[in-house]
């Protein structure tokens, strides 16, 4: 009795903080539709239908972007404000990314569909795995306080370990799968030293707290602060695989499951860069004069190594992975300009926005199409098993044509708007060297996708190559990144107006 | 028909058959070629129909269409032509047709009609385009189906020439998107408004208050991506490769339509928004020209393939043109812009021809060629006509259109058009050689026996040759379109930087003596201008 009325009490005592549910829901219905699946299909898995895991899980994704929607209503009608004691942040760009982490889910979901029953590695756990990953993902890209952003990107970051090595008869899956573990978990030492720095230096373990820290008062040992934002910054770099911190991502991504690769080319880049901005924007935005120099260097340290890299590989996972350092090359270009916290006409962020939901689209499409083309076992990736698809299924070369040019910025596709986005944003913050760099490293990044091209429609397919078998579920992501692509490509205000109102509903809280 | 519906309409006429071909059943391929030549030539009368209609005395822009595209980034949908772009739209209205139906693709047909169409929209929207960024899509859509029929139907070696072409252009233009922007944005301080835009009108304006260092630099940006586009020595090596790949339609839209781009991009866009760049980098780029022009013809004249001395020879004709340009006076420009629309006629005909050599003979080595003119005697004598047009034979159309040239930069700069037109010199040797080689002398078995001429290959050449003569007889229906148009562009360089460009007769007013003392005092400055 009295052991219950002191628990009460402590209970009373402690700061409980009011919580408002409606812009958790999202959070909510993501890891709960994971955990919901793992209970069902253990309780009741031998009853269900084989399909319904993916089913689930499109439909969780869904729901979860119908929930987003109420969260952007209030984002705007009550301006961005933070909940749970301020340490979840409700504005436009959480939502924004939060959305685009759900239509990940979904697509993933979709890709994996087939692969799954082909290399018999079938099961919820794929699926169970994915949510909790995008549900860690959307509490990193929320997060206004440096420890609930680690735990973000620490149950983001574990499930996609686990994805890595899903594939159990297949060595490679398993090496990747230790390699990045190995790999990642050092990096979020790195990361949580940095927080533990910045919070030295400053007190504080919210961005909000940060900002005003840094604003108002002079800090007594600025070389905290500056070795806990470097080591922030290791931290994220590892996530996006940005150049020095990209070793792992070539070898990942071949080892990796392709509807694996998908996800993590998509979501956890996205998810990185978003806990990136948020932290640096809205976090440091007032000593943007002290990271933006090193920023810009990873840029083009990203955009020189993935582009150049690229071209002498000849498996197209690996081609397609230093690519995908090169596109984090172009978003830190983005992230570079956005460093001028706060001056009317900044678009920074905003470009970064949408060169994250372009690039989602192309990378999954592409590893979609990658994943559909290789033979059993996950094998099967190289170049030369390209050869001759348009004749073999010209509507699938056709539309990873599409997603290539798009890769590649050719103009009537997103990615010609992506990057048109970055550059102006680079062009708006005078950093007119680091366009100029970023453009001719696109230059060489075209040569890689016309090698793809060239494989797909120029030269003849091998006289025995098996034909192909296209399941539902990856042919309908395709469909939907290609259309996706093109009619962004061609009409591209509505998605340029949702980053700008995301951008500006995230600088409106942070100054 | 709404005038300001037209242009719309003659940029999208070639898509709605490429829906057309894309519907048509796998087992129903003969129609294919007819619905292509169809749209293209319905494309073709359109826009000559819009030269009709175009009012002669007008240097303004006219049918132009003015929407919002893209607000938020001050991207609208803004078309229209005047005398600079309408010769260059009928160009393009005039080749694709002629293209399609002289040569028949060996394999897939559907996808080369495909691209072919696509090509089209590509290459009037560039030429209407009178927004910036609109027309930097155009400019860079054009190398997909452009890359395409290179790569796929072309020669030999055509991966490598494919990949060549989109690698190089792809490269000029890339910095051009950073020149634009950095355009756009810093003259949006300097506008009336404040907003950013890309409308070429309000940008003429603005862009004028840079700073000159600045508005250099991105004049340079442009230049960089028209030149390797044009191609201007050096940035040219992409061409012999693309050209001589080509299938034989490609080479011939590629010489007569896609290196008018580049040209076109530096009045439009060079001339236009940069005066005070344009005079500054001037020298730079004449003498450029001057360089193509001879080392295209000495190059020329030392090749062995037929097709690629077609190819080296755009280079020396391309060199005149930029000369013509950067003499920056209206008979230089004018002659700039008349010798676009013959090079595109001439040297098209010189592939088409070198094309239907080709699929007879199936092999491009002049060395393999000898006596053609026995076998085929009307191939020949349009290949004479053709090629003395390219030599620039007065009473044909490539005499006019240099002497302008030669005229404007005598003006500008003596002595570069004195070297210029020992091109024309160089021209009549390496062709009139070819030529000799090629046509002359007793045939051997393999060339005794050459088809001449079908009714359909001498249908198509009938109106190139028409128009060659024509032109050079009777250019004034063209001259008179280009001329206000001309004379505009050159009064908005001068208002804009001050600057009275000098013409002939412009001497200082003084007795021969005088003359002589203010020459020795202040070198050869006093001289010429």
């Amino acid at each position: 009795m009295l052991a219950v009325l002191a628990e009460a009490n402590l209970l009373a005592q402690a700061d409980i903080p009011d919580i408002q549910w409606l812009p958790l829901i999202p959070h909510v219905v993501m890891a709960g539709a994971a955990v919901v699946l793992l209970t069902v299909v253990s309780v009741a898995g031998r009853w269900l239908p084989k399909w319904f895991p993916a089913a689930w899980t499109v439909a969780a994704g869904l729901a979860v972007l119908a929930t987003a929607i109420p969260v952007w209503i209030r984002a705007w009608e009550w301006g961005p404000h933070s909940v749970v004691a301020g340490s979840i942040g409700v504005d436009g760009f959480s939502v924004f990314i939060i959305v685009l982490l759900a239509c990940t889910v979904v697509l993933t979901a979709l890709v994996a569909d087939g692969f799954l029953q082909r290399e018999s590695v079938d099961g919820p756990a794929f699926y169970v795995l994915l949510m909790l990953s995008a549900a860690g993902g959307i509490t990193m890209a929320s997060a206004n306080n440096l420890i609930v952003l680690f735990l973000g990107l620490e149950i983001l970051s574990l499930a996609v370990y686990v994805l890595v090595a899903m594939h159990l008869r297949r060595a490679e899956s398993q090496e990747a799968g230790i390699k990045y573990f190995v790999l990642g978990a050092f990096a979020s030492a790195f990361l949580l030293y940095g927080i533990a720095l910045v919070y030295g230096a400053t007190g504080s373990l919210n961005l909000a707290g940060i900002e005003n820290i840094l604003e108002n008062e002079r800090l007594s040992d600025n070389g905290l602060l500056l070795a806990g934002m470097a080591m922030l910054l290791v931290g994220f770099g590892f996530k996006v695989a940005a150049v020095p911190f990209h070793a792992w991502t070539p070898d990942v991504y071949q080892g990796a499951p392709s509807p694996v690769v998908s996800y993590m080319a998509a979501g956890v880049k996205a998810a990185g860069f978003a806990a990136l901005l948020r932290v640096f924007f809205a976090g440091f935005g007032e000593v943007a004069d002290d990271w933006q120099p090193v920023v810009f260097g990873l840029a083009i340290a990203s955009l020189a190594v993935g582009s150049m890299l690229a071209i002498v590989q000849t498996d197209v996972k690996r081609i397609l992975a230093y690519s995908s350092i090169s596109h984090a090359g172009f978003i830190l270009v983005g992230v570079q300009a956005a460093g001028d916290g706060g001056m009317v006409g900044d678009r920074g962020v905003a470009s970064v926005l949408f060169y994250l939901a372009a690039y989602a689209a192309m990378a999954i499409g592409s590893f979609a199409v990658i994943t559909v083309v290789s033979s059993p076992g996950d094998e099967g990736t190289a170049l030369d098993n390209l050869r001759g698809l348009a004749t073999r299924r010209p509507l699938l070369a056709a539309a990873f044509t599409v997603l290539l040019l798009s890769q590649a910025g050719i103009p009537f596709t997103a990615g010609f708007w992506a990057k048109f986005e970055v550059i102006t944003a680079a062009v708006d913050a005078r950093s007119f060297w680091l366009a100029v760099i970023a453009m001719l490293a696109a230059v060489v990044a075209a040569f890689l996708y016309l090698r793809i091209v060239v494989a797909m429609f120029l030269e003849a397919p091998e006289p025995d190559a098996p034909r192909l078998r296209i399941p539902r579920g990856p042919a309908l992501a395709v469909a939907i990144v290609v259309l996706f692509t093109l009619v962004f490509g061609i009409y591209p205000e509505p998605l340029l107006n949702l980053a700008d109102d995301a951008w500006l509903n995230l600088r409106l809280y942070a100054h | 028909m709404d005038g300001s519906m037209v242009l719309p309409v003659i940029i999208f006429l070639p898509l709605v058959g490429v829906a057309a071909i894309a519907l048509i059943a796998p087992s129903r391929s003969e129609v294919l070629k007819p619905v292509a030549v169809a749209t293209s030539a319905a494309t073709g009368a359109l826009t000559l129909w819009l030269m009709a209609a175009f009012e002669a005395g007008d240097g303004g822009f006219q049918f132009t269409q003015l929407a919002e595209w893209i607000g938020s980034a001050g991207i609208s949908w803004h078309v229209g032509v005047d005398g600079i772009s309408l010769f260059l739209v009928v160009l393009t209205g005039f080749l694709f047709p002629i293209a399609i139906v002289a040569c028949d693709p060996p394999h897939d047909a559907k996808a080369y009609y495909i691209w072919m169409l696509v090509l089209e929209t590509g290459c009037l929207g560039v030429f209407l385009a009178l927004d910036l960024v609109l027309f930097f899509l155009f400019f860079e859509v054009v190398l997909i189906p452009m890359y395409f029929l290179i790569g796929k139907w072309g020669h030999e070696n055509r991966k490598y020439a494919a990949t060549k072409f989109f690698l190089f252009t792809m490269l000029g233009s890339a910095l051009m998107l950073v020149g634009m922007l950095a355009l756009a944005l810093l003259a949006k301080d300097y506008s009336e408004t404040g907003e950013i835009t890309f409308n070429l009108i309000d940008l003429a304006q603005s862009a004028s208050e840079l700073p000159t260092i600045t508005a250099r630099w991105i004049f340079l940006s442009f230049a960089l991506a028209f030149a390797v586009k044009v191609p201007i020595f050096p940035v040219h090596t992409w061409l012999p490769d693309a050209h001589t790949e080509a299938p034989t339609a490609g080479s011939v839209i590629l010489a007569g339509v896609l290196l008018k781009l580049g040209t076109y991009g530096l009045v439009r866009f060079g001339l236009y928004l940069f005066p005070e760049a344009s005079r500054y980098f001037a020298p730079l780029l004449f003498t450029l020209g001057v360089i193509g022009i001879l080392y295209g013809a000495v190059v020329a004249t030392m090749q062995r393939d037929l097709k690629r001395l077609v190819a080296y020879s755009s280079v020396a004709h391309l060199g005149f043109i930029v000369l013509g340009i950067f003499s920056i006076n209206t008979e230089g420009i004018e002659g700039g812009l008349l010798q676009m629309v013959n090079h595109g006629l001439s040297t098209g005909a010189l592939f088409l021809l070198v094309g239907f050599i080709y699929e007879r003979r199936h092999t491009r080595q002049i060395s393999e060629m000898i006596g053609l003119q026995k076998a085929a005697p009307v191939l020949a004598a349009v290949f004479t006509v053709v090629m003395l047009s390219s030599v620039g034979l007065p009473g044909l159309n490539g005499f006019v259109g240099e002497f302008l040239i030669l005229a404007g930069a005598f003006v500008a700069h003596r002595w570069w058009a004195v070297v210029a037109a020992a091109g024309v010199i160089l021209a009549a040797l390496y062709l009139l050689w070819a030529y000799q080689r090629v046509f002359h002398g007793t045939p051997d078995d393999a060339n005794r026996s050459m088809p001449d001429l079908n009714w359909q290959e001498k249908l198509v050449m009938v109106p190139l040759v028409g128009l060659i003569v024509f032109l050079g007889v009777y250019p004034k229906p063209v001259i008179e379109r280009m001329e206000p148009a001309v004379n505009a562009l050159i009064e908005h360089m001068e208002e804009v930087e001050g600057f009275e460009s000098p013409t002939v007769g412009d001497r200082p007013e003084g007795s021969f003596e005088e003359l002589r003392k203010l020459k020795a005092e202040y070198g050869d400055e006093g001289e010429g201008h």
